[in-house]
């Protein structure tokens, strides 16, 4: 995932300031990975490097337990969440192919954002009402019967927003170029 | 310093040293234990094959051999009905997400799942578990060698060569469940990582996951 502008920095101090509050011991890696997820939303790859050096432990050991626990994410958070409940009854009525459409519209895999950070796409286990299943959370909006066919409704909402975004930022492109 | 005491294992009296695993115990006086995982000198094993089960007198259920210190007097069997049903099911387990096209392998003849399923008389066959057809990175990034996931039995013989040996740390065990795989940091081609292709990990691999490029092996 490539980096924003200033992000970097953001990566960088937000990391020194959490090393610096825990003490740098192994036992410390999930408390300080979880403390980085907190502010930065997501763990980014120069996040773990970081810990890692600050840890004097193999990168490949901080990505490993990164990757290991659910409660992490590797990829920043899109400007729209969307989650798809697999849980038993939601997986029972097409949940996974609920998931395959929204992968193959978004053109990521589950646990992946897009490129321009407009949607990310994480699969949960039970929401909390089953009789809704297949069911999806888009943002904090619960869809319920979300079938294939409702997936392209919720894209084509999602699709719009997207698009006035993209205007926007050229917009405002054009005004910061004028000036 | 390291006081000898003796065990049996399958009716022999043998000599071992106090805080020995039983595991290499066995091993050293000819004893054949399964074992795929197992690393003499790692203080905590993983026993993470669950292949070198066996029966210990006294105790209730099979222990792996790997993670179990030899006791004075300590009455082992290596075969038994209950041994051997793990041993077996273990063996199917990591067979059922194994590239079982031995002939196109390069450990073919060479391999300790070949050894392990003719000493246990077990077949290399994918017959109660059905493997879940899934694609497997093949890295053939170094210059020297390539790495074969659908190969890999996840043994982390490897990752112990690459920390303790080469004192590198480019690789590790990524994912959990199914998804498990040896890779580098951020799943990069190891050629990319700092990985030092010094090729201990290919020393270590049993199987043939880690394997030499054609003409590469001296």
């Amino acid at each position: 995932m490539q980096l924003m502008e200033g992000e970097r920095e953001e990566i960088l101090a937000c990391v020194k300031e959490v090393l610096g509050e825990n003490s740098k011991t192994n036992e410390n890696l999930i408390p300080i990975l979880q403390q980085v997820q907190a502010k930065l939303g997501y763990l980014p790859a120069l996040a773990m490097e970081k810990i890692a050096e600050g840890l004097d432990a193999p990168a490949a050991d901080v990505y490993g337990i990164a990757t290991f626990y659910n409660q992490f994410r590797l990829n920043p958070p899109g400007k729209h969440e969307v989650r798809v409940c697999l849980g038993t009854a939601c997986y029972m009525a097409g949940g996974n192919i609920t998931l395959e459409s929204f992968e193959r519209r978004m053109e990521i895999k589950e646990g992946e954002t897009t490129p321009d950070r407009h949607y990310s796409l994480d699969r949960v286990a039970c929401v909390g009402c089953c009789s809704l299943a297949p069911v999806v959370v888009v943002d904090e909006e619960v869809e319920g019967k979300a079938t294939p066919t409702r997936v392209d409704g919720i894209m084509l909402a999602l699709e719009e927003d997207r698009e006035n975004t993209g205007k926007q930022e050229s917009e405002e492109g054009e005004k910061s170029g004028q000036n | 310093m390291s006081e000898e005491i003796t065990i049996t294992i399958d009716d022999r009296q043998i000599k071992t040293r106090r805080g020995e695993k039983l595991l290499w115990a066995a091993l050293e006086n000819d004893i054949y234990i399964p074992h795929l995982c197992a690393i003499k000198e790692e203080k905590r094993p993983n026993a993470s094959c669950r292949l070198c089960f066996v029966e210990i007198e006294g105790v209730s259920r099979p222990v792996t051999a790997c993670s179990r210190e030899v006791e004075e007097g300590m009455a082992v069997k290596t075969r038994t009905p209950r041994v051997d049903r793990l041993v077996k099911t273990g063996f199917e387990l990591l067979l059922s997400d194994h590239n079982l096209n031995c002939r196109e392998c390069p450990a073919n003849r060479n391999c300790a799942l070949q050894v392990i399923a003719k000493k246990r008389r077990l077949k290399l066959k994918h017959n109660r578990f059905k493997p879940i057809e899934r694609e497997y990175e093949l890295d053939q990034s170094p210059a020297e060698f390539a790495f074969d996931r659908s190969r890999c039995v996840l043994c982390g013989q490897c990752i112990w060569a690459d920390r303790v040996e080469a004192e590198v740390g480019a690789i590790g065990f990524t994912n959990r469940g199914i998804d498990r795989v040896v890779t580098t940091f951020n799943n990069l081609p190891l050629a990319d990582s700092i990985c030092t292709e010094c090729k201990l990990c290919v020393e270590a691999c049993p199987v043939g996951a880690l394997y030499y490029k054609e003409g590469q092996k001296a």
